[in-house]
């Protein structure tokens, strides 16, 4: 078990900078997801805690020891690969004690573990398989079994669930959350899927163009986003975001759209606020927060929209509704009871105790 | 091949009555089956004469009657050359040679095509190119100058390196090392790149991930490179041609055009009975390996 901490991680591909300098610490036993679209540095960063690729620049430690020059056997992690890896003419046994039988463990030392990791992920009865006999599910299970038996400092995980479908990503997903609870190992996981991040974290790092966005649990990523980034990539559909303008009326604040709507700004957000009067912002609001009249709110200061929808998406636990206001595309999420019809006006209550306001420049929420 | 035509054969029928497509398939096949006859027509031919020819006596032979028939049949042929002492040294060469040059072509090209595939270093690529350019260059234009450079170096040294069986096992491999390699390279790199790394972090060297990974994996495509090295030195003639001389030293292509044609007389009975014969063991092979050999040189060449 140990700590992993990046300090001012750069990789370079010619004149290509995929990660950018990024600082990051993991604590022993932390389960850490990078998230990001694809191309923001997030594997290539994983690939370099494993050592599969070179460091430019900076510096990672394993366990407090510098391993920018540490090949990866001498690291002692373990890795799951998005394709499984698994070494096709070995059978599941052989593949999962491959990595202890180079280092000549005694025999029946590699017999317990693996026993012990089949027992974890229930694949005792596949042992003797080989693995064009298994299932995704089952790969990806031998997989982390390979992972598991090594008894390693840190777990690597590269979007392992990418390659299975829906219904059996859900099933692993609570998989990989229970074994690490039962065998609680500092994880790094690699992911472009929100859902999985949030889900698996303790703590989520959002990457973009080779930088950190933000670092934090993932109800902290939600609700208090950093930037205009962070707000539109965690959460789906994304928040809805629009040009506005900080206003002052009276004691209040207000927040007036591009087409003149204007919304109050929450009374205790004041001090926050007051320096921005007068700036072009962004307004930004999750859909669950622009709801039906009928649903029930905290009290805080609210507004009415007038809303045509152009699609509605009866999901059964909801209904989602899309439209446009401002020239903006936006979505909203109303009771399943709700039943708005496309074309059909009707009004929408916001919660503008869950808004937020971003600087249109630096796109930061204030 | 057969395989391919029985599948499309199935589909023509299912689609028969569904789709205009079918039309278009079945006379596809048609065709394909009119072409077929006529290649394995044309290939078979000279085996199948070889055949004929080496059941027949002298006699029969020179008398002109039907070639395509025999009137007498004997195995005189084939009992006459296998109780020659010769024609077994001719087999014994050929065999050793073969075997050192398939030995010698998979420990250098295996390990060859694994860095040019795998480990990325300065000037790979141009060097794999390289190894491919060395196989265009022909033995026609190669044997002159490499005689004479074995020439020099026998009177330099002192080795006797003319008129030794096992000289052909140093010269075969420039014609085998650089395909084989070639093969190899395409076939590691069908291997997905994560099984290298996956080793890696298991803790193997690169050595252990060649030996215990790819090589493995990569059978089918060994196998491929291994039946075509065999091949080409089994049937190999300008070389032993040119190298070897004393009857001791022959193997089997140039063995029995040398000793089999006496002046101008042609031993027209056993020289097909031993053409017959030296195509056995690459016969023997193919058969036992031909799954390997097609999954090898096809899987090779695309990815997954």
């Amino acid at each position: 078990m140990a700590e992993v901490s990046l300090h001012k991680l750069v990789k370079r591909y010619d004149d290509v900078l995929a990660v950018r300098g990024i600082d990051l610490h993991i604590q022993d036993q932390e389960f850490v997801v990078l998230v990001g679209p694809s191309g923001c540095g997030k594997s290539t960063t994983l690939r370099m805690v494993a050592g599969l690729e070179d460091v430019s620049d900076g510096d990672i430690r394993i366990g407090g020891d510098v391993v920018n020059d540490v090949p990866p056997k001498e690291r002692d992690i373990a890795m799951v690969f998005q394709n499984y890896a698994l070494y096709p003419h070995m059978t599941v046994a052989e593949n999962m004690s491959f990595g202890l039988r180079l280092k000549r463990f005694p025999k029946d030392e590699i017999k317990r573990r693996v026993d012990e990791a089949a027992r974890i992920l229930n694949i005792a009865e596949l042992l003797d398989r080989k693995p064009r006999q298994l299932s995704g599910g089952q790969r990806q299970r031998v997989a982390m079994g390979r992972a598991i038996v090594r008894d390693p400092q840190v777990f690597l995980f590269d979007e392992p669930l990418s390659n299975l479908d829906a219904k059996l990503r859900v099933q692993m997903r609570t998989e990989i959350k229970r074994v690490h609870q039962l065998v609680p190992v500092t994880t790094v996981y690699v992911t472009h899927d929100q859902v999985e991040a949030m889900t698996l974290a303790d703590r989520v790092v959002v990457m973009n163009g080779g930088r950190i966005e933000q670092v934090g649990p993932p109800d902290e990523l939600y609700h208090a986003p950093a930037t205009r980034f962070v707000a539109a990539f965690i959460g789906s559909p994304s928040m809805n975001v629009l040009p506005c303008r900080l206003e002052a009326e009276g004691d209040d604040l207000i927040v007036r759209l591009a087409g003149g709507l204007s919304l109050p700004a929450p009374p205790d957000r004041k001090a926050r606020y007051g320096p921005w009067v007068g700036k072009d912002l962004l307004f930004g609001l999750r859909p669950e927060h622009l709801t039906d009249p009928g649903a029930r709110r905290n009290g805080g200061p609210s507004a009415e929209i007038t809303a045509t929808p152009d699609l509605v998406e009866s999901m059964g636990m909801e209904t989602m509704i899309f439209f446009t206001l401002d020239g903006h595309e936006m979505a909203a999420r109303l009771d399943p009871t709700v039943r708005p019809k496309t074309g059909e006006a009707l009004t929408l209550v916001a919660d503008l105790s869950r808004m937020h306001l971003m600087d249109a420049e630096s796109e930061r929420v204030l | 091949m057969v395989a391919a035509a029985e599948t499309s054969a199935a589909a023509a029928g299912r689609g028969r009555a569904y789709s205009s497509m079918s039309r278009d398939r079945r006379w596809a096949l048609r065709w394909s089956y009119v072409f077929l006859t006529l290649f394995a027509v044309i290939f078979l031919m000279p085996p199948v004469y070889m055949l004929i020819t080496s059941l027949k006596s002298s006699a029969e032979i020179s008398t002109a009657a039907n070639p395509w028939w025999v009137f007498d049949p004997t195995l005189a042929n084939y009992a006459d050359l296998l109780s020659q002492q010769q024609f077994l040294i001719f087999f014994r060469n050929s065999i050793l040679v073969s075997v050192l040059v398939v030995s010698i072509t998979m420990l250098i090209s295996v390990p060859a095509a694994f860095a040019l595939a795998r480990m990325k270093f300065w000037g790979s690529t141009a060097l794999a190119t390289g190894v491919f350019l060395t196989y265009l260059v022909p033995e026609t234009l190669l044997f002159i100058p490499l005689f004479k450079i074995f020439a020099e170096l026998q009177m330099f040294s002192g080795i006797s390196l003319i008129n030794n069986w096992w000289t052909l096992v140093i010269i075969y491999p420039t014609l085998t090392v650089p395909f084989c390699t070639w093969i190899m390279i395409g076939y590691f790199a069908s291997i997905p790149k994560e099984l290298d790394e996956a080793a890696l972090i298991d803790g193997a060297t690169w050595i252990q991930t060649l030996t215990k990974v790819f090589i493995p994996v990569a059978l089918p495509g060994l196998i491929a490179a291994g039946i075509f090295a065999f091949t080409v030195s089994w049937a190999q003639f300008l070389y032993p041609m040119v190298f070897t001389t004393s009857a001791d030293q022959l193997v089997l292509p140039v063995g029995i055009v040398t000793t089999l044609i006496k002046g101008d007389v042609f031993n027209w009975g056993q020289i097909m009975t031993g053409a017959l014969l030296t195509a056995m063991p690459p016969l023997v092979l193919y058969a036992f390996l031909m799954d390997y050999y097609i999954a090898g040189l096809t899987s090779g060449a695309t990815k997954g």
